[in-house]
């Protein structure tokens, strides 16, 4: 495993939706690459025989009724949106409009 | 590349050195009351996020929880794609951020789908039939819907602003993704058509989902690479989006065929990409390159647990099957007696079902197709309607019928009582009796309009003592005109002859 | 300082019941004592959101329910009136959540966590929302967007965390009760360092429904409280299966209450007590390690059988929950857009696009501590690295829960520090993240592998107090409470008295610190 990189960051804070300056992403590259030495063991532990846990305690079958509950109100729904219009939330142009 | 500096190379030239592999990933919206990880109804066409809950707009702290039909909808079509059904399977995490998508990822199936590895059959028009490999069948959610608002007429280029719609946002989707499609060559548009139809004439037969492509119900992303003839190696393929009508698939696949011949024949190599679809000028042009998009950072659901089919449960399901649609056809034509081309033309009317309604209620075969296939389908032609939702049932057709054989009315009547009976004035029977519409049987009114029609073709009752019998159809209309079209032809007839004394 | 606030939920509890002390008062105590202690420069700061008016509506309704008699007072849960505090991870309707984050500031839920349900039903009145590290990331509070709590044990140290202010309003008397959350320790480890008892239950036994996720396979609501019975009757009182959360366990609440107090008769004989080798000695504190040991004496002699078990695979823990943490963080907080609730920030300069809007809407909305995970769980998930990380790390957590399963072959519960530290000052650790993931050593094992746990006091280190772990098998909650309720008896007996009555007083302290 390699460290991590400042490319990586800058990559990964795209990913992330996290705008950083400079200053951040060299921040963040030295913290990340420390703390992704301190844990490059656990790659090292487990054999290919070890089956991975996703779920603490295993469950199966965990399935709802088609039945239909309650909604939320139009106004609730939108009572926390930072811009809303015509009962729907508003974001600004998906693509740079030159 | 714009699509207009590309150099397209005609269709059957482009087969001439390549062969095409098609690809397709179809999504079908379930018809679930609810949607697949929430309890907000699923429905279309209501007024925006009023179908939400805390679930659908991705609050902070809430979890989602499986709808059980939803699971039962996806293995069903899984069964009638003839695919094996996993025996475990869990929910994936596929990341990315867009603002119609409300957690800014969506919940999927990742590598352990619920049915996996079918086929279908694909039967062309002409009998041929192709053999289609679906690869996976999985379950996920629907995203929202985006309005884009300024700019071009909805276009997402130069919009100002957008509009987001939730209630869209969760609904049960199931993913069926094919193998590749080799070796149709010049039919490769023509199955690509197919199969879709193919696949939404099953969703609707299992009844899981209202297949309506017109409202998205089901969506098709194509995708087409070419091959020099003889090669062993796929080209790079491109994936046209959102394909969403039956005609637009035949189309896209055409033109993806076309450009990238042009392409290749450049000496240039094709861009794997995705792209877009144009209804209008029945072209694809280059998506966004792929960016961040091709890290979707999947990983498994924690907030679900996995999903273990046991046999009993599958034959279960299976034991829900309908009868599956190309050996339903098969059948019913065979028991109806239609010659291929009516038959044919009944399907493409979408009249199979209500012909069969009307065949079970008890209309003969004859009878049933000649409504549906002609008054009905004539007057729904006009008000721009579908032919079963004029208002006519199989009721209606039997009803119809039985006056016409009891010669309480004729066939022009009969005519003329279906449009009452669409206007809702009632049944056949109420109108007529209502409209005063029975067929003039009453011999001696009959007799006097008989006698004044002699009256005035002295000539044409001479002819008919020649022996010329036809020419009693000359006397017909003007007794029909007086007696407002309700006379019977026939009854007409016998009356003249027996008038002048001759053996009819 | 009034008599009520001293109360045990308990003892409050029977004091309503039986008609001595009014909820009104109960509630108007534990306001006053709020008034007096958590706000101003030196306050503990324990409250984001001090919920008075509804709090006093709620106790005057069971008041007026208790005055009348009669079927409804009947149906009275035996803790209603009891004033609770709430984490403000955990959403309520008509008091905002802002899990300590800029991103949520007065953010209003339309809906109430399942746990809040629950304890609207037993009308227990709510005191209002306590202070965290960011969307619970942190192990000293000192990730809050709105400021540090103080542990009331000492001003200047952290309160632990991220449940920093449900312990410390606890530690400081102003609540009998308090609900937090545990993904790592969270509610474990503020109670070490402030003294007090706290509890992570069997993942699945509780709601998490309406916590707002931070790891989904590793958070559990719990119970934060001054003494091991309060934390019984707080946990059957929001445990039980729940519909609307799929990981949760259709186990009927194991009878904890009674577990409870069959430990407080201090006899533990014929249990089993097994010591994780692997969770003492190097890197813990010497006054950490001798409380520990001293009660391993005490527990020894009511007549526990005392064993060693090694948990070998337990050094990896922390590298995996480093990973599989950040992963489910990355994926959980990226719902925080500015698209359909809380801040949007729009960028300074450039193409104003959606994409940009989430970008510096997420910039200016989350702190270091929330980026840096955030970032860590999107390399961890990401293509090329995932089976080395995300994918290694979920096998290790196999690993510990094999390690759990033998080391319960050989006992009844398992004992370890809590905490390898004891409350640490303000910014001495603030710039270094792995000395602060050092914190959760021995309490994240557990979160791994679903397994319940229980911090109880242990006594002091240089003044500080110290917290012993205890951890049974997953749903055998019960033999954690039976475990604490008995060390909690032996040192009280030993002490002379609860652990908490050697705190500081209060009001003295921060007058004492705003005069310096």
């Amino acid at each position: 495993m390699s460290a991590i990189s400042r490319e990586d960051v800058v990559h990964l804070a795209r990913l992330a939706h996290i705008e950083m300056n400079d200053a951040e992403l060299d921040k963040m590259t030295g913290e990340l690459a420390v703390i992704v030495d301190s844990i490059a063991a656990v790659s090292e532990a487990a054999g290919d025989d070890v089956p991975a846990t996703s779920h603490p305690i295993p469950l199966t079958n965990v399935l709802r009724e088609d039945v239909v509950g309650k909604t939320l109100t139009p106004e609730q729904a939108l009572a926390n949106a930072p811009d809303a219009d015509e009962n729907r939330f508003k974001v600004p142009a998906i693509l740079d409009g030159e | 590349m714009s699509a207009a500096t590309e150099t397209l190379v005609d269709f059957d030239e482009a087969l001439e050195t390549y062969d095409p592999v098609l690809g397709f990933e179809v999504h079908v919206e379930l018809n679930t009351k609810t949607k697949m990880f929430s309890s907000a109804p699923n429905a279309f066409g209501d007024e925006p996020n009023t179908n939400v809950n805390e679930v659908d707009l991705g609050l902070p702290g809430v979890l989602p929880v499986v709808n059980k039909a939803g699971v039962e909808y996806a293995i069903m079509i899984g069964l009638a794609l003839n695919c094996k059904i996993a025996e475990t399977c869990g929910f994936a995490r596929k990341n990315y951020f867009y603002p119609d998508t409300p957690k800014n990822f969506q919940t999927s199936q990742y590598d352990d789908p619920i049915a996996y590895d079918g086929y279908i059959d694909i039967e062309l028009e002409d009998g041929e039939v192709f053999r289609v490999e679906i690869e996976r069948a999985h379950m996920e959610e629907d995203a929202g819907k985006l309005t884009h608002m300024g700019g071009a007429a909805g276009r997402i280029q130069g919009a100002d602003f957008s509009l987001v719609d939730y209630n869209r946002a969760g609904v049960p989707l199931v993913e069926i993704v094919t193998k590749p499609v080799v070796g149709a060559g010049k039919r490769a548009p023509e199955l690509a058509k197919a199969y879709v139809a193919a696949i939404r004439e099953i969703v609707k037969n299992l009844g899981v989902s209202d297949a309506r492509m017109e409202r998205g119900n089901v969506r098709c992303d194509a995708n087409v690479s070419l091959m020099p003839k003889g090669a062993d190696k796929f080209g790079t393929r491109t994936e046209t989006k959102n394909v969403n009508s039956l005609r637009a698939v035949d189309h896209a696949v055409r033109f993806e065929i076309s450009r990238q011949a042009g392409v290749l024949n450049a000496g240039d190599t094709v861009t794997q990409e995705t792209r877009h679809w144009h209804e209008d000028t029945r072209t694809t042009t280059s998506g966004r390159p792929k960016s961040d998009a091709d890290d979707y950072r999947y990983f498994p659901e924690p907030d679900l647990v996995p999903i273990v089919t046991s046999a009993a449960w599958i034959e279960e399901l299976r034991s829900r099957l309908p009868e599956p649609p190309a050996e339903r056809r098969k059948r019913l034509q065979a028991e109806w007696g239609y010659a291929d081309a009516e038959f044919r033309d009944v399907v493409n009317a979408g009249l199979m079902d209500a012909i069969e309604e009307t065949i079970a209620a008890g209309a003969s075969a004859a009878v049933a197709r000649k409504w549906w296939m002609g008054e009905i389908s004539r007057l729904a032609k006009n008000a721009d309607v579908e032919p079963t939702e004029l208002g006519a049932t199989p009721a209606t057709i039997i009803e119809l019928n039985s006056l016409i054989e009891a010669k309480k009315i004729n066939d022009k009547i009969a005519r003329q009582v279906l449009e009452f009976v669409i206007a809702g004035e009632g049944t056949p029977t109420e109108i007529v009796e209502a409209r005063g519409l029975a067929v003039v049987n009453d011999d001696s009114a009959l007799g006097a309009a008989i006698d004044d029609a002699m009256a005035q073709m002295p000539g044409v009752v001479e002819k008919i003592k020649g022996g010329k019998l036809q020419a009693v159809g000359a006397l017909i209309g003007p007794v029909m005109k007086a007696t407002r079209g309700q006379a019977d032809a026939g009854r007409v007839r016998e009356l003249v002859l027996e008038k002048l004394g001759i053996e009819g | 300082m009034s008599e009520i606030i001293k109360l045990s939920a308990a003892a409050l509890a029977e004091k309503l019941r039986a008609g001595e002390v009014t909820s009104v008062e109960a509630v108007q105590a534990h306001l006053d004592r709020i008034a007096a202690v958590d706000g101003g420069e030196r306050g503990v700061h324990a409250f984001l959101h001090v919920n008075a008016e509804e709090a006093l509506a709620v106790a005057a309704e069971v008041d007026a329910i208790r005055a009348a008699g009669g079927a409804e007072a009947e149906a009275l849960h035996p803790m209603a009136g009891v004033p609770i505090a709430v984490k403000d991870l955990i959403v309520t309707v008509g008091q905002p959540t802002t899990a300590a984050s800029k991103m949520l500031e007065g953010w209003m839920s339309p809906y109430d966590a399942t746990v809040i349900e629950k304890v609207r039903a037993a009308k227990l009145p709510m005191l209002g929302k306590t202070n965290l590290d960011e969307f619970a990331m942190g192990s000293s509070t000192e990730h809050s967007a709105y400021g540090n709590t103080r542990n009331p044990w000492d001003l200047d140290r952290i309160p632990g965390g991220s449940g920093g202010g449900s312990a410390a309003a606890v530690a400081a008397f102003e609540a009998p009760l308090a609900l937090g959350t545990d993904t790592g320790g969270s509610i474990r480890q503020p109670g070490a360092v402030t003294g007090t008892v706290g509890v992570k239950p069997t993942y699945g036994s509780v709601s998490r429904y309406g916590a707002i996720a931070m790891a989904s396979s590793l958070d559990q609501i719990g119970p934060v409280t001054r003494t091991v019975l309060d934390s019984a009757i707080l946990h059957e009182l929001i445990g039980g299966h729940d519909e609307r959360d799929s990981t949760s366990l259709t186990d009927p609440v194991p009878s904890l209450v009674e577990a409870a107090k069959l430990g407080a008769t201090g006899d533990l004989t014929g249990v089993r007590v097994g010591v994780i080798k692997e969770l003492t000695g190097e890197g813990y504190e010497a006054g950490v390690q001798a409380r520990f040991d001293e009660s391993l004496a005490l527990l020894a002699e009511a007549g526990a059988e005392i064993v060693e078990v090694h948990c070998p695979n337990f050094k990896y823990a922390l590298g995996a929950y480093y990973l599989i943490m950040p992963s489910e963080v990355s994926s959980n907080l990226a719902k925080f857009d500015g698209v359909r609730y809380g801040q949007r920030v729009l960028p300074e300069e450039g193409p104003l696009t959606i994409e940009r809007v989430m970008g510096s809407t997420r910039a200016a909305g989350f702190g270091d501590e929330v980026k840096r995970r955030i970032i860590l769980g999107t390399y961890a998930l990401s293509a090329g690295y995932y089976d080395a990380y995300y994918g290694s790390a979920q096998k290790v957590r196999t690993l510990v829960q094999r390690d759990f399963a033998a080391a319960f072959e050989q006992a009844d519960v398992l004992v370890s520090p809590t905490s390898p530290n004891v409350a640490f000052e303000f910014g001495s650790k603030s710039d270094d993240p792995l000395a602060m993931y050092l914190n959760d050593v021995a309490t994240i094992p557990a979160n791994l592998a679903g397994v319940p746990g229980i911090s109880v006091p242990g006594g002091l280190s240089e003044g500080l107090p110290v917290g012993i772990q205890f951890l049974a098998p997953a749903r055998e909650d019960a033999r954690v409470y039976r475990a604490g309720a008995a060390l909690e008896k032996l040192l009280e007996d030993k002490w002379g008295g609860a652990l908490i009555d050697q705190a500081p007083e209060l009001a003295a302290a921060i007058e004492e610190g705003a005069a310096r």
